[in-house]
């Protein structure tokens, strides 16, 4: 460890030249950019564009094929990182532990790590369940549970590990308007309250304008513009003026 | 199915450094072993009490026409507590519980919850693999030498009601203990030991090792089915030769 500061802060995170093949067909295509300590990072992109992809490298699940991921300037690859920063990621599926009950699963980072005594966690959990809308849910099985339930479960499990570094895939994608405006608030929050890294992916553009310190708009693996979402609202693009604009039209 | 050999001892390796952790896994490995029992005990029984009778059976009025009727039991015996309990009993615990342990990783992995696990940081081999390794390697032995048991048994009702065998229980026991050493039951019971951890390995890896959908699931229960009964039958000829004085 260098310095207990790190502890309780969010972390940098710089991407460098980052690509991803699967089987001939390349999905990223030389990814660069920053994220500051702190800072609610929104990628924006159609589906299909590597959204997914670019998460899973992001967090050390899948090796890039080139290029290279730091977090604080060391890369994601190296054994000790996950040991040194709290990481979280929310899966675009939750990607619940179906064996185990919504409060083992939100509990389970505390549980396995033996962080806290189990009704210090019972406590805990109960809070994180309340956050998200869920009081009471404990004892369900995830198999019980909607797909915005479970989105939600998963997002309380990432915010009990109190993490320096959250991932967040689509968190309001099945999610009706006012439980997305809550998780939005959570995301702010928790900024707030800990100073986390976030990222989050979404093409949730109620949710992106609303929390991002920053957007990135990627297309078929490719960033197409960074800034400011007042910046990448103006931004000279057609791709990017119609995603960010397309709506229904309907005849008269 | 030899292409991942490597792993599948680069598997079991790590699975063995993590043994100090198996105390705090011990509710994991309970619930497993629970479950192992629970879905595996009346099987054994059945399967056991037929391959015991069926040996008497064979083997029986064979012995008896040529006057060796006092060989039975220890036939019997002998086959039972060094071969078949040991090599059934694996396999039927291969199809049994390794397709489930084979199944239920598989579509941990499929669903990524193997991948939201390792973002916690909790290591899949600690938490899925050990528990499931240490139940297999206490429940199997258990269930083999249960098994060596109820075969005896079904040995000595066949020789007795049998017509053309007819050697009384009391003669069948007498003859059996008589031939059958502790030794021969520990060399049966340590056999079914080493093929738990084949078991456990072989399922456990095809498991974590799945790629695609459900359809992946399939395969890897398949595979790991096939590759655990291939190898306990290999290793079964290896331990025998070993064990052999
Ligand atoms: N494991 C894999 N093997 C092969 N191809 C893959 C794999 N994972 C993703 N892909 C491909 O990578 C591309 C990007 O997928 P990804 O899941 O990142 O999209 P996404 O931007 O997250 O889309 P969505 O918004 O629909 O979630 C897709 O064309 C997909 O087919
Ligand atoms: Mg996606």
């Amino acid at each position: 460890m260098n310095g207990s500061t790190n502890n309780h802060s969010g972390v940098s995170l710089q991407v460098r030249g980052l690509r991803k093949s699967f089987d001939g067909q390349e999905v990223l295509k030389g990814l660069d950019f920053e994220v500051q300590p702190g800072e609610i990072f929104v990628i924006m992109g159609p589906s299909g564009s590597g959204k997914s992809v670019l998460l899973k490298q992001l967090i050390g699940l899948e090796p890039p094929d080139a290029g290279e991921i730091l977090i604080n300037g060391k890369s994601i690859q190296s054994p000790e990182i996950t040991s040194q920063y709290r990481l979280a990621m929310v899966f675009q599926s939750g990607a619940l532990l179906n064996s185990l009950t919504v409060g083992e699963n939100v509990g389970l980072y505390l549980s396995e790590h033996r962080l806290k005594p189990p009704e210090e966690i019972a406590r805990i959990v109960a809070e994180m369940l309340e956050t998200v809308g869920l009081k009471g849910a404990e004892d369900k099985m995830p198999s019980e549970l909607s797909g915005g339930m479970k989105k939600r479960v998963a997002i309380a499990r990432a915010l009990v590990i109190e993490p320096q570094l959250i991932l967040y895939d689509e968190p309001t994608s099945e999610l009706d308007p006012l439980s997305s405006v809550v998780i939005g608030e959570e995301i702010l929050q928790l900024q707030r309250r800990i100073h986390v890294t976030s990222l989050v992916v979404s093409h949730d553009r109620d949710l992106a304008f609303g929390v991002a310190d920053r957007i990135a708009v990627i297309n078929e693996g490719r960033i197409l513009t960074i800034g400011t979402p007042d910046e990448v609202k103006r931004f000279n693009d057609p791709l990017v003026q119609s995603f960010l604009h397309a709506d229904f039209k309907r005849e008269p | 199915m030899f292409e991942n050999i490597g792993e599948l001892i680069l598997l079991f390796w790590r699975t063995l450094l993590s043994l100090p952790l198996a105390w705090r896994q011990r509710q994991k490995v309970f619930d497993q072993f629970y479950e192992i029992g629970n879905a595996s005990l009346l099987m054994v029984c059945v399967l056991s009490f037929f391959i015991g009778a069926v040996i008497a059976l064979q083997t029986g009025p064979v012995l008896v026409e040529r006057g060796l009727a006092s060989a039975v039991g220890g036939i019997v015996g002998i086959a039972m507590a060094k071969e078949l309990a040991p090599v059934l009993m694996a396999i039927l615990i291969a199809g049994r519980i390794g397709s489930a342990m084979a199944a239920e990783i598989g579509s941990m992995r499929v669903y990524q919850e193997v991948d939201a696990l390792r973002t916690m940081n909790i290591n899949p081999v600690h938490y899925l693999v050990l528990p499931r390794l240490l139940a297999l390697a206490v429940a199997l032995p258990m269930l083999v030498v249960f098994g060596i048991l109820v075969g005896w048994l079904g040995g000595a009702v066949v020789a007795d009601t049998n017509s053309h065998i007819a050697i009384p229980f009391q003669a069948f026991w007498a003859n059996l203990r008589d031939v059958v050493e502790v030794k021969d039951v520990v060399n049966g019971v340590f056999k079914s030991f080493c093929f738990a951890l084949i078991i456990g390995v072989v399922s456990c890896h095809q498991g974590l090792a799945t790629i695609g959908g459900p359809r992946g699931i399939g395969r890897s229960v398949t595979k790991a089915v096939v590759n655990s009964i291939v190898l306990i039958v290999i290793f079964d000829y290896m331990l025998t030769r070993i064990l052999l004085k």
